[in-house]
């Protein structure tokens, strides 16, 4: 069984902690892992992505091959579009509904919302406005995770969320417990 | 019981040259080899031991310190991007006429795609110039194995020894299975004469490195990272580094394709499997990551009768780095359809952070170039060649560490004004300050801003060799002291600095403003 997870945003996001835990939860159960991350200039306010490759077999190429992505996580709705052609038709997108404007050029928001939605599999919010509403402003990446967590598979939620809580236990109890009240607000917007 | 740790290709590096005894990582930050530094900084054996692991003030500084540290005995590791290795050539290729004393190991990470970078050069191109062994890791766990090999490798042989990463591996991550930190090396200086490459020296030191040749490729031959992997095949495939996992990647997704393989990971080539795959298949393709290294001494070694494929026929891309599609492609592997791409998109390009201090100085330095119609800025390699693109887009040129001075003296020698050079503080002590001296020694008419962010920002943040020296630096170069003028670089300072670069670029000579203020990132990592 493998799970390939196509995760993006724009640099600053935060989706590097999003594949800590990630990548925390499958060590924990024993999965094999390969997980390709930028770093360097495209950090700045660019386009970044990581490949996170999980599997109960040994994992031979760091990239993921075009077509095979089971899921992408987004937390920029454009961003999310940026990498369908690596998206299984099977696959899903996860994703932030409200958009990073940084650019001169950004498209018509409701263009890439109607084309997010003409998806086969989507699941879409506004994260951002909930975890600020649940007073956990710094936690809408973990809300996205939350999202996410239903989908994956090869992953339970329940080893998830307690990566989650073993991922920020150096930040203080606080910290862990804001993230893991946004991680269940997501949980709970995917309906489970 | 093995311990298993979840590394970055770059993390295994450092840690398996702690454990395999280091003494010094000499570096000076590039993507994507600045982890491998930063992770000995931080590790707890290299703090307990004293491992030397400051940052050199470039490549060529690191690169000689750490041939000392051989010369004493020790095994010193040096690291640095792909482009570092022009930096350090001289002492690197001159490093393998010396030979070695303390294992010495030269870590290039290269950059094929260009993520971070100005070009996509091949360091094994250097490695076969300098006559010298490459390791090339296939992934994170041979990246830590390698280097102890390397090492070893290096103290044997007494020559220096190239480890070759690319990005994708440098930059990924998987668990990998650590072994035991052995001891270092015990301080032994060298009393060999070898070192002293007077040309009598030298000749004799030359051929010694030409008697080593065999052994380096013995020592591939008999690599456990080099393996052939045979099959009842037509096709036969070299596949180099991390080149091997895309062809193993593809292969299992079609198990009617069938190809016996080459991996190699330890060079010079070892000739004698790769004729043995020759003679088992009718073609070859080579698979490498970068320049067609491989591919053209695989052709050399058949000879023409033999067909080869590889980058230079188009069958895998010319430029850019390899990816599991591309490399299926060539195998004749058909890729799985994803979904049709996107139609509402547009590219996002980095930029220059909110509140950065470089945006006031190029908002200042365009309100000024604005009155001259002659005037170029010439930029240089940090986060403000972001300059060049909107809403600035202010620089003429961007080549290499240093040049936008030494550009700029050039074009003001051919009549260019106003010349004006835009260099960061740490770019400015890895390679401006001595194209300063030459300005100063020429009386160019030249304005040189050095945007100082008191860190080197764009690989994350490490310390500036030059920080609270640079009025020292520029005065004792020569530049007239009323002539080096501090800014703040805020919103509201842009009047004062306006009317500085005005007057400035008025004065016949070198001139030097240094705009200072924290970079944004360092700032915010210290309020946390």
């Amino acid at each position: 069984m493998k799970t390939d997870i196509i995760l993006c945003g724009v640099g600053g996001q935060g989706i590097l902690s999003i594949a800590t835990v990630l990548g925390e939860a499958a060590t924990a159960s024993g999965l094999q892992l390969k997980q390709a991350e930028v770093h360097g200039m495209s950090q700045r306010g660019g386009d970044v992505q990581s490949n996170l490759r999980l599997s109960t077999e040994p994992i031979w190429s760091d990239l993921i091959p075009k077509g095979q992505a089971d899921l992408i996580i987004s937390m920029e709705p454009m961003e999310a579009l940026r990498y369908l052609p690596y998206l299984s038709p099977e696959g899903r997108v996860v994703t932030a509904s409200k958009p990073l404007v940084n650019i001169p050029d950004y498209p018509d928001l409701a263009d890439i919302i109607a084309e997010l939605e003409a998806l086969p599999n989507v699941s879409m919010m506004d994260i951002e406005t909930v975890a600020l509403e649940n007073k956990v402003p710094r936690g809408a990446n973990m809300v996205l995770l939350g999202m996410t967590a239903p989908f994956l598979g090869i992953l339970t939620p329940e080893a998830l969320r307690a990566a989650v809580a073993r991922v920020f236990a150096p930040k203080g109890e606080a910290v862990v417990e804001a993230d893991l009240l946004a991680f269940d607000l997501g949980l709970q917007a995917s309906g489970k | 019981m093995s311990i298993r740790k979840l590394l970055l290709g770059d993390e295994a590096i450092a840690l398996g040259a702690i454990h395999a005894g280091l003494s010094g990582v000499y570096a000076y930050p590039g993507t994507p080899s600045t982890e491998i530094t930063e992770f000995i900084q931080k590790d707890p054996v290299a703090r307990e031991r004293g491992i030397h692991s400051r940052w050199c003030t470039n490549e060529k500084t690191a690169m000689e310190a750490a041939l000392g540290m051989s010369y004493a005995g020790k095994r010193a590791l040096v690291c640095m991007k792909h482009v570092g290795m022009n930096v350090c050539a001289d002492a690197f290729v001159n490093s393998a006429v010396t030979g070695v004393n303390g294992g010495l190991v030269v870590l290039a990470a290269d950059d094929p795609s260009m993520h971070s970078s100005q070009n996509e050069q091949d360091s094994r191109f250097y490695a076969k110039f300098a006559m010298v062994p490459v390791f090339e890791p296939s992934n994170q766990q041979e990246a830590y194995d390698m280097v102890a090999k390397a090492f070893t490798l290096s103290e044997e042989l007494k020559t220096p020894v190239l480890m070759r990463v690319v990005t994708r591996l440098a930059h990924s991550r998987a668990a990998v299975e650590l072994g035991e930190a052995h001891a270092e090396n015990d301080f032994r200086p060298s009393e060999d004469r070898g070192w002293v490459l007077l040309p009598a020296i030298a000749r004799r030191q030359y051929v010694k490195l030409i008697e080593k040749q065999p052994q380096m490729e013995e020592a591939s031959a008999w690599s456990a990272f080099n393996r052939l992997e045979k099959e009842d095949a037509d096709l036969g495939v070299v596949a180099c580094g991390i080149a091997y996992n895309y062809v193993k990647e593809a292969l299992s997704a079609d198990p009617a394709r069938k190809a016996s393989i080459l991996k190699l990971s330890q060079y010079p080539l070892p000739a004698g499997a790769l004729r043995e795959l020759a003679a088992s298949c009718r073609e070859i393709l080579v698979v490498e990551d970068g320049q067609p290294v491989v591919e053209q001494d695989v052709k050399a070694l058949l000879g023409a009768g033999y067909p080869v494929r590889g980058r230079l026929t188009g069958d895998l891309p010319r430029t850019g780095e390899l990816d599991p599609d591309s490399v299926a492609a060539s195998l004749g592997v058909k890729g799985a359809a994803g979904l049709p791409a996107a139609k509402t998109l547009a590219a996002r390009p980095p930029q220059l952070c909110p509140g950065c201090g470089h945006r006031d100085v190029y908002k200042a330095l365009n309100e000024v170039a604005a009155e001259y119609p002659g005037a170029r800025i010439f930029g240089d390699i940090g986060c403000y060649t972001l300059g060049a693109l909107p809403p600035f887009r202010a620089l003429a040129s961007c080549v290499d560490m240093g040049a936008s001075i030494t550009m700029a003296k050039g074009a003001a020698d051919a009549g260019l004004f106003p010349a004006i050079a835009v260099i960061g503080d740490s770019t400015f002590t890895h390679s401006g300050m001595t194209g300063l001296l030459d300005a100063v020694n020429d009386g160019s008419p030249l304005t040189v801003v050095i945007s100082d962010n008191l860190t080197t920002a764009m690989t994350g943040g490490q310390d500036s060799a030059g920080t609270s020296k640079y009025e020292a630096i520029c005065t004792g170069l020569g530049v007239d002291p009323a002539h080096v003028r501090v800014v703040v670089p805020t919103p509201t300072n842009i009047p004062e600095i306006t009317r500085i670069l005005r007057e400035e670029i008025a004065y016949k000579g070198v001139s030097v403003i240094i705009p200072r203020r924290e970079c944004m990132q360092t700032l915010k990592r210290k309020k946390k």
